[in-house]
């Protein structure tokens, strides 16, 4: 049944994709820690970080399009689930500073110390364990999803007025987080971590194993929603996008097939936050902005909805040239995103990847009509559709 | 009336629904047998498409009773439950997957496990592909299998409807306003295909072209004001004083 679900995943596109991750996960660590400096293939660990980085923004884009791309749940707030992901991550790496920190308190964290609180809030019990920060990583999210998903869709809440309220819940998450008596660190959030799992955070090693393990999560990330879009949930959710009615109608529950999706979404999102804050040394509420969530969905329209591979492209293409751009041109770096935006709409609005393989199909039509004799329908399914 | 409730499809039995102090149905009353094939028609606003969504879950009555198979109560149901009851649906304008093929369509209206686990590890079985094959031939779509329903024309893409519906096994049908923009070849033929259909299972046909109807020679049923105004052969409901004042004299 797994095994039919996987062999189901993998397309040639899926699996041109998952090849070049691995790759990437093999060879720019290994370029990085052992070719010398002068050499000319050599990745500086500069450039390891923050290309890891754009994978952690990948696999958010992706988790997004398969809510947005396939399900037409255009969620503005995918943000939330990355920084709650993120957040369990950086209470694990407080508390692995242990007695390091500046008051040199065993136990609790600076912040704690300089709010003057006597001891550990309970909900950071368990986060010194790296196992149990890593399940929350995934339950916190999905545990949010759920809840908000069971409510808004068992309401059927739609179109523009789900994504207002998406967009209204990590407003919410942001002012709960800038507090302090909350317990996350308030307006600083979560800083100057030592180590993960032992090693030191800042060694070249580290950053390239953190980069290695951005890249299998995504590849791996990519496998299971290749398998989601491509079984006949996916076909139900696909019918869901395009007439939900007749899905119901049918006799399909369409809460519960957005509902799964919807978790299965934030909890990638959840994992890319975790794998994102070692990588920056920092998780703060400005993560939650709803700014964060609207730059997630241009990411995804400018590589392409619903085509897996294109919001991957589109999130490393928007932020390499986000990086760019604050540092040429900082003050005009928005206008430019919503150029980016608007051309795109108005321009591609299947995305980079959605009309190159539109183009493709539609080569591959024009020569079959040209030869004479009728071909059979070419049985390769279009990710795009 | 009661008595007759064990045996009938479909029950209905002084059915009212208003939308902001609009009646759209008044105490209406209306049963189908099994097997029955049924044609109701009616001015615009007679509540027909009301009716449906009442039958199948979309709308609450106010007041009033909903029967089906005897003794399962709809109006505590939703679409999905009432779907996998038995009762299938088309739309008045088509509504088909458009971006699926024509047999991803058919195989997502397959009665088969709806959940998402079973959807998710779902395989094709030798049996499903043969019963797919069999309703591509039924709705005379076996050639364009393979392409996307939003490339087919008007009326083969409300034959797709009515093959999903089939699909489905309904015991019992609603078709609203089948033959809406068809050519007249289209026409006779969409009636031969659901003269076949209620061979085996109930049809109700909601239809405005009166050479329809009497293509299918069948029982009507004319709807005015959210109420039965008269029922019988076409002949008798179409001599009907108040239908033509109602409805045909218009």
């Amino acid at each position: 049944m797994i095994t039919a679900f996987l062999l189901r995943s993998l397309d040639r596109k899926i699996i041109v994709a998952i090849a070049v991750l691995l790759a990437l996960a093999v060879f720019v660590p290994a370029s990085n820690l052992l070719l010398p400096e002068d050499s000319p293939l050599h990745v500086p660990t500069y450039l390891v970080a923050l290309f890891g980085k754009y994978l952690t923004y990948a696999l958010l884009a992706l988790a997004l399009d398969l809510v947005w791309g396939y399900c037409g749940i255009l969620s503005l707030g995918h943000g939330a689930f990355f920084a709650l992901g993120g957040y369990a991550m950086g209470m694990y790496l407080m508390r692995q500073i242990g007695p390091r920190g500046v008051y040199g308190d065993a136990i609790l964290p600076d912040f704690m110390v300089f709010l003057n609180w006597k001891e550990l809030p309970w909900f950071w019990y368990g986060f010194d364990q790296f196992w149990f920060a890593a399940l929350m990583v995934v339950v916190v999210p999905g545990l949010l999803a759920f809840v908000f998903g069971w409510f808004a869709f068992r309401s059927r809440v739609n179109g523009v007025y789900l994504s207002i309220i998406t967009q209204a819940m990590t407003y919410a998450l942001l002012l709960a987080f800038f507090r302090n008596d909350m317990g996350f660190g308030g307006n600083n959030g979560l800083t100057d971590f030592k180590d993960i799992l032992g090693f030191n955070i800042q060694a070249g090693g580290t950053r390239a194993a953190l980069f290695a393990a951005s890249a299998i999560m995504l590849a791996l990330s990519l496998l299971v929603a290749s398998g989601i879009v491509r079984s006949k949930f996916g076909k139900v959710l696909v019918g869901i996008r395009d007439a939900e009615s007749r899905v119901r109608f049918l006799g399909f529950r369409v809460e519960h097939m957005k509902l799964f999706t919807f978790v299965v979404s934030a909890m990638m999102a959840g994992i890319a936050g975790a794998l994102y804050v070692p990588q920056v040394g920092i998780i703060n509420p400005g993560e939650f902005a709803p700014a964060n969530s609207i730059e997630v969905v241009i990411w995804t329209a400018v590589g392409g909805r619903a085509t897996l591979i294109g919001p991957i492209i589109g999130a490393v293409l928007v932020n390499g040239g986000k990086t760019i751009f604050t540092g040429l041109f900082p003050e005009f770096w928005l206008f430019a995103l919503g150029a980016l935006f608007v051309a795109v709409t108005l321009f591609l609005p299947k995305g980079i990847v959605g009309t190159i393989s539109g183009y493709i199909a539609s080569r591959r039509e024009y020569r079959k009509a040209a030869s004479a004799k009728p071909v059979p329908i070419d049985a390769e399914p279009q990710a795009a559709e | 009336m009661n008595e007759k409730k064990p045996k009938s499809l479909l029950y209905l039995d002084g059915v009212s629904v208003s939308f902001d102090g609009f009646r759209a149905l008044n105490s209406l009353s209306f049963v189908v047998e099994p097997g029955e094939l049924r044609a109701i028609i009616g001015p615009n606003g007679a509540g027909k498409t009301t009716m449906m969504d009442i039958i199948t879950g979309k709308t609450r009555p106010d007041e009033g009773e909903v029967f089906f198979n005897g003794d399962i109560d709809l109006t505590k149901k939703d679409e999905a439950d009432i779907a996998q009851l038995g009762i299938g649906r088309k739309f008045q304008k088509p509504t088909v997957f458009e971006s699926h093929t024509v047999w991803d369509n058919l195989e997502l209206a397959l009665n088969r496990k709806r959940g998402v686990f079973a959807t998710l590890f779902y395989t094709m079985t030798a049996e499903d592909k043969a019963r797919i094959e069999e309703i591509l031939e039924t709705i005379r779509l076996t050639h364009r299998k393979d392409e996307l329903a939003a490339y087919l024309s008007h009326g083969q893409k409300q034959w797709l409807e009515i093959g999903m519906l089939l699909a489905q096994e309904p015991k019992l049908l609603l078709v609203d306003e089948p033959v809406a923009g068809m050519t007249d070849a289209e026409t006779a033929e969409t009636a031969m295909l659901l003269k076949e259909i209620a061979k085996s299972r109930s049809v109700v046909v909601v239809e405005h072209d009166m050479g329809f109807i009497r293509d299918l020679g069948v029982k009507v049923t004319c709807l005015a004001e959210g109420s039965v105004l008269a029922e019988g052969s076409i002949d008798f409901v179409s001599s009907d004083p108040k239908v033509i004042e109602n409805y045909l004299g218009r």
